[in-house]
């Protein structure tokens, strides 16, 4: 039962919790129609505390998509946080006038302290600084689902930047909850994949490497992320690690014919554009996906929709 | 040498290393409780070189959760009618409330006012525990 729920880290739900999202998702994609009223008179808070595009447009979208409405903001400086109120008085406000809320915010574990002072109303954690965006996982979950059949006995490639990616962190922690997931790391020595995150997996359901074109023909999927220049103190750091990793048509030569290629987006030039065109490559379609996940998120834990499956 | 009389009944936190016992002393909130508390600084000890020494004469149960994170090496005992009846190894607690502070500066609860953090223990070996809001590892007492 996910009805007023909270989610702040992918963690918070079951795996069969997550399938019931899932097969909504399904369901409303089958059928967008069939869902286009069910939050009528249900209102979303958009709490965006640092700018965002994609996913406050995919939350925004989704909750009009169900027929409920939005209020919020998107730069802080035009609420009362700028006189100085705290996060508990915020919330407690909110949740006066509204029935569900997702929350960004720059500092990390806001969501889970804001979601103490709802007594009633869901929080979703849209992204907490470096720390959890349970809803990037839940997107990437469905796309997995809908382009690959389903979780169990990949090979993932993860390449990038693997010590600052949050998105990255909350996807494997959560992957690896199938069966048989196997794990291939790929990042330059500076970028590895942290030790606390490694120390959750098994040591034979990983290896990590510096080299993509090595293990590129071993993928089911290869999920690319961004080296992000906020992460680094040194501009000359960043521009030597930023080019490290660029897939193109030449590398990709070597991988299978049904591997997909994922990205969270925004993308830099880690994917060339070349790629774009070639039909392994599902980032857009990933991003479509992320707000059909949504749509179903906010229905589950509104307690709406279940009756059109 | 200062003299202090055997204790009849209480607690006594022995060997706790020198310089600390203040330190416990606030955290255990010694200076609310109305019994006898006497505080003990460098005491010449043969297997410490010197050493902090607490004692109690109370009947409350104070909470020594905390002691196993400033000094998990002290020894306590407890006294009935001036005969040492109990005495406790302490480990630390798997889970911590309103002592720590979290270390990651970039962590809300640096920036708002909050109360109570639970912090999990993690690797016993390092004293590290998780914050249950942003998840960094704290070590208690860090100087950073």
């Amino acid at each position: 039962m996910l009805k007023g729920r909270h989610l702040i880290e992918p963690g918070d739900f079951e795996i069969e919790e997550i399938e019931s999202i899932m097969q909504l998702a399904d369901n409303i994609i089958a059928n967008p129609e069939g869902y286009s009223l069910v939050c009528k008179g249900k209102l979303l808070a958009s709490l965006f505390y640092e700018p965002s595009t994609r996913t406050r447009f995919s939350f925004e979208a989704a909750m009009l998509r169900l027929g409920g409405e939005i209020i919020g903001f998107d730069d802080p400086n035009n609420s009362s946080v700028s006189k100085g109120e705290s996060l508990g008085d915020t919330i407690r406000t909110i949740e006066c006038y509204s029935d569900i809320a997702v929350i960004r915010h720059p500092r990390e574990g806001t969501a889970r302290l804001v979601s103490k002072f709802a007594k009633e109303m869901p929080i979703i954690n849209a992204g907490d600084g470096g720390h959890e965006h349970p809803t990037q996982t839940l997107t990437d979950l469905l796309t997995i689902r809908k382009c690959k059949g389903g979780y169990d006995n990949h090979v993932v490639g993860v390449c990038g930047d693997l010590l600052f990616g949050r998105t990255i962190h909350s996807l494997v922690k959560t992957l690896n909850r199938y069966h048989g997931v196997k794990f291939v790391f790929i990042s330059p020595k500076e970028l590895k994949m942290p030790e606390n995150i490694l120390s959750l997996l098994e040591p034979h359901s990983f290896t990590e490497t510096t080299n993509l074109d090595e293990v590129i023909g071993k993928l089911d999927i290869l999920y690319m992320s961004r080296v992000q220049r906020e992460r680094f103190v040194s501009e000359e750091e960043y521009l030597r690690l930023k080019d490290y990793y660029i897939l193109d048509n030449k590398k990709l030569k070597k991988a299978k014919d049904d591997m997909i290629i994922m990205h969270p987006l925004p993308r830099v030039n880690e994917i060339a554009i070349e790629v774009d065109d070639d039909p392994r490559a599902v980032y857009f379609k990933q991003a479509k996906y992320g707000m059909y996940v949504r749509m179903a998120l906010i229905a589950k834990l509104l307690g709406v929709g279940d009756d059109n499956d | 040498m200062i003299n202090v009389s055997k204790l009849k009944k209480g607690i006594i936190i022995d060997h706790i290393e020198a310089g600390h016992g203040f330190e416990i002393y606030k955290e255990l909130h010694l200076n609310d409780i109305d019994d006898v508390v006497v505080l003990l600084k460098n005491i010449p000890s043969k297997k410490m070189k010197k050493k902090d020494l607490i004692k109690i004469e109370t009947d409350l149960q104070i909470d020594m959760k905390v002691l196993g994170l400033i000094d998990p090496n002290v020894t306590i005992n407890f006294v009935k009618n001036g005969v040492m009846y109990k005495k406790i190894k302490l480990t630390l607690p798997k889970v911590v409330e309103g002592i720590m502070k979290c270390k990651n500066p970039r962590c809300i609860t640096q920036y708002e006012d909050v109360k109570e953090i639970k912090f999990y223990l993690v690797n016993e070996e390092k004293k590290q525990y998780r914050c249950e809001y942003c998840d960094a590892y704290t070590t208690f007492m860090e100087k950073e």
